[in-house]
């Protein structure tokens, strides 16, 4: 954050890729990046989360085993009232997505680190995943019955031709909008916390103005890194939900 | 909370002493939780800007927006297949902005339903 104060450094610096280890497999570039390391960091630092918080298991818990616990039960509560019981056994999916865009978003919110979920392909990998999942899932569960959800209940058949291709859509711009709420919240607050940050060095001894405002926001990016990782498990839930129960929105 | 409430629940007593005062746990934490006001879920983050409701408008926008952009691509594809540009890319743009309307009310009315 230092370095924004130099007229060439742009805000949108923090979102550059960088190899890290080159590497090229039939002329595909899959080379290690720092979006790949900030991954790796990410599910490391869960994976140490989690089994720190779980070892002692203690009847009172500590705080590392209270914070687990409230993260499962939060992802628990989701998944059981938005999809019932039958969603029990897609809890550990739901649970990964969402500890792994929690993390990465607060990783992302440490100076000097990269966001990994400020960028949508990764965002939108991630959407695509669940939309083809919850697809399979649907068409398993209800074989063709599955395609009943684009038509709503109760609807007159005069206005299928009409109401069929706006469900389609929907369906369609489920992975979409997923993928790009959650990058652009990233993008959008960290590219802000940057430009602020630019003018706090910029403006001398009146910076303290921009400065106030840069710890204002960094606060609220502290909530919005929890609340898009949650919206993300909540609709993850929805659309699951859909899947499963068909008729009941 | 499947298994969260199991966990303090069916726990077989440490092998140890157990802490001389666990027998009042519950009505000690009964007691402290009705000191605390019930406050709702971060409601308003720092320098009184609300995190929640900026999602909220947040999530409703992406919808229309997302579901624009899906009829006008799959408006382009047909028209290209079938060659009937710009007739399909209209009706799809129409029906697009229907679908986002419609799913940004339902979005609004879940939300309306989740906070009463």
């Amino acid at each position: 954050m230092e370095e924004a104060g130099h007229a060439e450094h742009s805000p949108l610096a923090q979102f550059e890729i960088h190899r890290l280890i080159p590497l090229e497999f039939f002329g595909i570039d899959a080379s290690f990046t720092n979006a790949a390391l900030f991954m790796l960091i990410s599910v490391a630092l869960i994976t140490w989360f989690l089994m720190a918080a779980t070892r002692g298991q203690n009847l009172v818990p500590g705080r590392l085993q209270a914070m687990a616990e409230a993260s499962y039960g939060l992802i628990a509560g989701a998944v059981r009232d938005n999809v019932g019981t039958e969603g029990k056994q897609y809890f550990p999916f739901v649970f990964s997505l969402f500890m792994f865009i929690l993390f990465a978003n607060f990783i992302g919110l440490i100076p000097h680190t990269f966001t990994v979920t400020s960028h949508i392909i990764v965002t939108f990998a991630l959407a695509m995943f669940i939309f083809i999942a919850v697809t399979i899932i649907g068409l398993w569960r209800h074989k063709l019955h599955f395609f009943s959800l684009f038509l709503p209940h109760g609807v007159p058949i005069f206005l299928a031709p009409l109401l069929v291709p706006i469900e389609i859509i929907g369906y369609l711009t489920r992975p979409i909008s997923l993928s790009v709420r959650l990058a652009a919240n990233m993008l959008a607050g960290h590219t802000m916390l940057e430009v602020f940050a630019g003018f706090v060095v910029a403006l001398g001894i009146f910076g303290f103005a921009p400065f106030l405002f840069v710890i204002a926001i960094y606060g609220l990016e502290v909530i919005v890194a929890f609340l898009q990782a949650y919206v993300f498990a909540v609709l993850t839930c929805l659309y699951l939900s859909d899947a499963i129960n068909l008729h009941k929105h | 909370m499947f298994v969260a409430a199991q966990m303090t629940d069916d726990r077989p007593p440490q092998p140890g002493a157990p802490p001389p005062d666990l027998g009042d746990f519950g009505d000690r934490l009964r007691r402290a939780q009705g000191q605390n006001e019930p406050v709702g879920p971060q409601e308003t983050g720092a320098g009184g800007v609300n995190a929640k409701g900026m999602g909220a408008a947040f999530r409703i926008a992406t919808e229309l927006i997302a579901a624009l952009v899906v009829g006008a691509g799959l408006g382009l594809l047909l028209d290209r297949w079938l060659g009937t540009r710009p007739i399909l890319l209209l009706v799809f743009l129409a029906l697009g902005m229907a679908s986002g309307i419609l799913s940004a009310f339902r979005e609004a009315k879940r939300m309306g339903a989740a906070s009463e």
